[in-house]
């Protein structure tokens, strides 16, 4: 049998996010962040990366917790939807730390009481005892995947490399000229469809973003996040949208979803004043549709709507080849799944069909 | 100041109850450490990717993959792992009840199936079906002998010793 070996590394263990970032500033792109381990590990021992130095936040307590809090954004009046309630004072969400454990975030009262939709997601994410391990934050900046990536070294050895790692050409799509792994990821899609905004910390300072800037849509270089960037934490603002999240994949438990829909509506006197739908694993990162959106706002999301924002997202979506279950199915499953969520989230039965 | 590469550090360790010092590089797992250094080849090397559950071992009684973790970050704590379950050669009544159903094929799984429920015994004394298959959800059994490992963990669960020390388990026999 042959052991997976870790390749040689020193593992730095900051206190505080400071020295985190400071260990990031001074390693360089040599050094890589690990926080649960559950994504960076199983790459490392496939021979994916080597970094020279791995800096590890479970030591760094201010990175872990959830609390309320205001819009992180300087100058976030004009950012907000049409349906924001008048500010009581109150606190207008809640801030998550990123090296907060999955496990503790589905557990969390203040979560399952306003987002009921990140309970579900995170439920859905690996299995118990990973999502012990791994961390919000970790799930955010999951690297993408790929069948022709995430593979043992002798497996890829035989289909050659591709240009996510060593190679220069994308197997899926060899006659392209980027790299279209998906970001597999299920709160992605969902904190993306919540408008969820993250604060990002180096020894050069904090940026503020919403979360759907983070990603762009090229699988090598999936994150906006510069090397000696932090994702420090995300804001979710309490919209009291109603929303919901599906996953598909073959197995209910363990597997990387081959398609996530997220939706989040607002509803008021019988009209959608606001949608988010937002696709999961189709691209190298969280999908909005417009199109689909605008299909449903501005009028009674009633099935006629539902079903002209379904076909907005099928139109929309474009699965490759490398994912669990086949293009072609998922892409189908974009329009089913896509009706079945804005029926949930908008408290709508099944269809009968 | 971090270590130079590849350098060893001294860790402590109480497994099963037991204080041991190792001495490890930053790279090496929880999993290689108790399986090498330690010859507790009880725990299972399975896909040593996360995906199958064999290497699950209780980190300060929480379950935690040993292929995932590595072991400079399990430094002082408390690991239990499948050796630490029966107590003066009595098994565990998870044990006891596995052995009573027969609820291992090829048993490559058992271990880490055990330390799973083990956890979630102690968390909740009388888990439903429904709670039994969502914990050992991330534990896979290539023999696919599910049914009677439940039932195995129902019925430690239906035992009134536990999550008590076991005595003598009438089940075993």
């Amino acid at each position: 049998m042959t052991v997976l070996r870790l390749p040689p590394f020193d593992l730095i263990a900051p206190r505080t996010v400071a020295e985190a970032a400071d260990a990031l500033a001074h390693h360089g792109p040599s050094a890589r962040l690990i926080a649960g381990g559950t994504d960076v590990l199983p790459n490392l021992k496939r021979g994916l990366a080597a970094p020279d130095v791995l800096v590890s936040l479970a030591g760094v307590e201010s990175l872990r917790g959830i609390r309320p809090a205001a819009d992180p954004r300087p100058s976030a009046n004009g950012l907000r939807g049409p349906t924001r309630p008048p500010s009581t004072g109150a606190p207008e969400g809640i801030t998550i730390g990123a090296a907060t454990r999955l496990n503790r975030l589905m557990a969390d009262p203040a979560v399952c009481q306003s987002f009921p939709v990140i309970r579900e997601a995170v439920s859905q994410i690996a299995t118990p005892t990973l999502r012990r391990m791994g961390t919000v934050g970790g799930n955010l900046c999951l690297d993408t995947r790929c069948t022709y990536y995430n593979r043992p070294a002798l497996w890829r050895e035989g289909a050659g490399d591709c240009m996510k790692h060593e190679g220069d050409v994308c197997r899926v799509a060899p006659g392209g000229e980027r790299c279209w792994a998906t970001l597999s990821a299920d709160l992605p899609p969902v904190l993306v469809a919540l408008d969820a905004v993250v604060r990002l910390t180096s020894a050069r300072g904090d940026r503020v973003l919403a979360l759907g800037d983070l990603y762009r849509d090229d699988g090598l270089t999936h994150l906006t996040l510069a090397p000696d960037e932090i994702l420090a934490e995300v804001w979710v603002p309490v919209w009291g949208s109603r929303a919901a999240f599906l996953k598909l994949r073959p197995r209910c438990a363990v597997d990387f979803a081959s398609l996530g829909v997220a939706v989040a509506v607002d509803v008021a006197d019988g009209i959608c004043r606001r949608a988010r739908i937002v696709l999961g694993a189709v691209a190298s990162h969280p999908l909005r549709v417009p199109a689909a959106e605008a299909a449903l706002c501005d009028r009674a999301p009633d099935a006629t709507a539902i079903r002209a924002a379904a076909d907005a997202a099928y139109d929309a979506a474009r699965p490759m080849d490398n994912a669990d279950q086949p293009p072609a199915y998922r892409r189908q499953m974009v329009r089913v799944m896509v009706a079945r969520a804005l029926r949930a989230a908008l408290g709508q039965p099944p269809s009968t069909r | 100041m971090p270590p130079q590469h590849g350098a060893r550090r001294t860790i402590t360790l109480a497994v099963n109850g037991r204080a041991v010092e190792v001495r490890v590089t930053a790279s090496r797992t929880l999993l290689e450490v108790l399986r090498e250094d330690l010859g507790l080849t009880g725990t299972k090397y399975g896909c040593d990717l996360g995906e199958c559950g064999a290497c699950t071992v209780l980190v300060d009684d929480e379950p935690r993959l040993a292929c995932l973790q590595l072991a400079v970050e399990a430094d002082g704590h408390r690991l239990t792992t499948v050796e630490g379950l029966a107590v003066d050669g009595t098994p565990h009544p998870l044990q006891a009840a596995f052995v009573a159903l027969g609820a291992a094929q090829c048993g490559f799984c058992t271990s880490g199936m055990l330390m799973t429920a083990k956890a979630l015994l102690d968390a909740v004394p009388d888990p439903s079906h429904e709670a039994v298959c969502e914990a050992l959800a991330g534990n896979l059994c290539r023999c696919t002998g599910y049914v009677k490992i439940i039932e195995a963990v129902r019925l430690a669960a239906a035992d009134a010793r536990v999550p008590g020390r076991p005595e003598p388990a009438e089940v075993a026999r």
